[in-house]
């Protein structure tokens, strides 16, 4: 994917294309846009039918492995993908980690592991696990595994460096594997910037993981509510620093205005 | 999406049919009934049945959609499926939001933006579903409401009434439901007041141009007073009558021969109204004894337990086997859910979203829809009777299996199972 800005403001607000989305590459999105948000394919309470006499619907629809990670057996017996396992025709595919609009318990990451929580408990990622699941869902692009542990208020300095640095380690892992799986072919990854409320963790998140062969930045741990607005805005401010211009950056967990 | 089925969509439009559907509809009655076809073989008919927003093809099945919509889908999709009426419920939206505001929004049909026509019930039945926060008095019945602990009566006046607001095509009079398992002087009793409780409702009725008020047979499962129910109610000039106080826990022996009793001693060129019924077999037996509207929550509420309704029985979404099962519900079935969603989709959608429910639904009432279409089709055509086997057949594994009561009730009209 690529992105076309035609207009930037005071540096920072953006207005653009993206374009090259997909896997025919044909596909394309006007920024700022949102993603429409989904459970395990489904908008909340709709059926396909309702959801499309709406108009301008986004082109992009949210999964997450939160939903997915359960059903991995199935998926992986039905070949195809979940777009086509969910029955949704026209729109393109995103798959996150986590469900953005629930939070998620704190305490379960480790060195070689993330947890999500279905609809039977917690379950354990490794990376291996975490790519074995991608190649399932066959999305447009993803969001790499990542350790946002860290989003609680006074998260310890020691904490929120490991989970940078486990993030960047992830990364790393994952785009092995990526590049070796013929099933992700023409699939993106995003990469996670991390840090928590430290403003030279989110720095130093940035800056590494800009140095990676990926295709946008997500963002983590800044979703509404999750701390003092000010603060937020210049953590913010500071990681797009640091992110090269022509690649999109995805804020999760944003619902108000 | 399937393509929107033509209300009232009539296929006989020869100058006499048009010279005769203009005089009925200059005429003052809200209802009218034309026999389209009638079963040589059984008490069977097909009619079109003639409503102030449009017309019905009977026999037909009707959804509930109790507190003003069918829990979990649109109207625009009830409207996709085919649906001709649905029902909504006066005791429930009686108490909330109440006839003022509905009269207000024009009516339960400006209220649920249903264009096409409306039954609703008369709060009788909630007699006996909330039988432990109601009293019954010649006067009414008391209800101690679930939604604010407030006291009410529902009085024919008072339901008739509630009606008018609501604006139905067809209102359903108060009568004095007893549980069909009750037996006793209070089934006489009862029976006795639903026939004063009628008067009541007629001349209560406002609109009686617009509206149609249809009396409901009762009497239990004594043959004796149904008969009197029947004699009695005939005499009144009603557009219509239904058979109520079955389809509770009674026997299905003797619920059958109340059914066929009763359609014995209904006009013929009225519409009979069987309530409470909508299990597949019970709609294809009761047809072949003579009704031609049913009604009942089953299908609605199976589906949002993850219950799916085919040809051969049912089929439990939820259930771990279908976890990776790719077909749809039904190969069959043209319906929204069908063409676009697979069992596995749908098992795993179940432990994420409340939609799974929906796309059931949508699936079930298809499915009672094709029914009864399909039951009509085949009286047009003179085959109703082979029909009958060949679902029958479809639904059981084998001959052994068939329900006794549905056997009898057949051979009672001359179908026998082989």
């Amino acid at each position: 994917m690529k992105l076309e800005l035609s207009r930037v403001i005071q540096g920072r607000s953006r207005l653009g294309v993206l374009k090259g989305l997909g896997r025919t590459g044909q596909d394309s999105m006007e920024v700022p846009g949102c993603l429409l948000y989904t459970h395990f394919g489904t908008v909340p309470h709709l059926t396909q039918d309702t959801l499309h006499s709406l108009s301008n619907l986004p082109p992009v629809t949210q999964v997450t492995l939160s939903n997915i990670a359960e059903h991995q057996e199935v998926l992986e017996e039905f070949k195809d993908g979940f777009r086509k396992f969910a029955g949704l025709h026209d729109t393109l595919l995103y798959c996150s980690l986590h469900d953005p609009a629930a939070p998620c318990p704190t305490g379960y990451t480790t060195n070689k592991t993330v947890s999500v929580w279905g609809s039977g408990g917690r379950i354990e990622l490794t990376v291996a696990k975490f790519m074995a699941l991608q190649k399932t869902v066959q999305p447009d692009w993803y969001q790499s595994m990542a350790d946002g542990e860290t989003w609680q208020n006074n998260t310890s300095r020691k904490r929120v460096r490991k989970s940078v640095d486990r993030t960047l380690t992830h990364l790393d892992e994952c785009l092995v594997v990526h590049q070796n799986s013929q099933e992700l072919d023409g699939v993106e990854v995003f990469g996670v910037v991390e840090g928590g409320d430290i403003l030279e963790e989110r720095v130093r998140s940035a800056r590494e993981t800009a140095k990676r062969p990926v295709a946008g930045f997500c963002l983590d741990g800044l979703q509404t509510g999750s701390m003092d607005q000010t603060l937020r805005t210049q953590l913010i401010a500071a990681v797009t620093k640091e992110l090269p211009e022509d690649k999109p950056r995805l804020l999760q967990g944003v619902g108000t205005a | 999406m399937a393509a929107v089925i033509e209300c009232g969509a009539d296929t006989d439009t020869t100058p006499e049919n048009h010279m005769s559907l203009k005089k009925t509809l200059s005429s003052a009655s809200p209802l009218t009934l034309r026999i389209v076809a009638e079963c040589s073989v059984t008490k069977a008919r097909a009619c079109d049945l003639v409503l102030p927003h449009c017309t019905v093809s009977t026999p037909v099945f009707m959804p509930v959609g109790t507190q003003g919509t069918l829990k979990g889908i649109t109207v625009d999709q009830l409207e996709g499926l085919g649906c001709q009426i649905c029902l909504g419920n006066t005791y429930h939206l009686g108490m909330r939001p109440g006839p003022d505001l509905i009269e207000k929004a024009n009516g339960l049909h400006g209220f649920m933006n249903w264009r096409r026509n409306l039954l609703t019930d008369s709060g009788g039945f909630q007699m006996v579903s909330l039988v432990e926060l109601s009293e019954v008095t010649e006067e009414g019945v008391k209800f101690k409401s679930p939604y604010d602990g407030k006291e009410i009566l529902l009085s024919p006046e008072k339901s008739i009434s509630i009606q008018n607001s609501l604006g139905s095509d067809i209102m359903m009079q108060l009568d004095d439901v007893v549980s069909s398992t009750v037996t006793g002087p209070r089934v006489e009793e009862a029976m006795h007041r639903s026939i004063r409780w009628l008067d009541r409702c007629i001349a209560a009725n406002k609109n009686p141009d617009k509206q149609n008020l249809f009396a409901i047979i009762q009497g239990g499962l004594n043959a004796d007073l149904r008969k009197t129910c029947l004699d009695e109610m005939t005499k009144r000039d009603v557009p219509g009558f239904a058979i109520g106080g079955l389809s509770g826990g009674e026997e299905k022996d003797d619920f059958w021969r109340m059914v066929t009793l009763s359609t014995d001693h209904l006009p013929r060129e009225k519409p009979r109204y069987l309530m409470g019924v909508g299990y597949a077999v019970d709609l294809v037996v009761c047809v072949a004894l003579g009704c031609d509207m049913f009604d009942c929550v089953f299908p609605t509420r199976t589906a949002r337990f993850g219950s799916a309704l085919v040809p051969w029985g049912s089929l439990q979404v939820k259930h771990k086997q279908y976890a990776k099962d790719l077909q749809p519900i039904d190969p069959d079935c043209k319906c929204p859910t069908c063409k676009r969603h697979s069992r596995a989709y749908l098992h795993a959608l179940f432990k994420s979203d409340t939609a799974a429910m929906h796309h059931i639904t949508i699936h079930n009432i298809a499915y009672q829809l094709t029914l009864m279409r399909s039951v009509r089709q085949s009286i047009v055509e003179g085959r109703f009777p082979e029909f009958i086997r060949t679902f029958m057949k479809r639904m059981f594994p084998s001959r052994d299996q068939y329900p006794s009561w549905a056997v009898d009730a057949l051979a009672s009209v001359n179908v026998t199972l082989e």
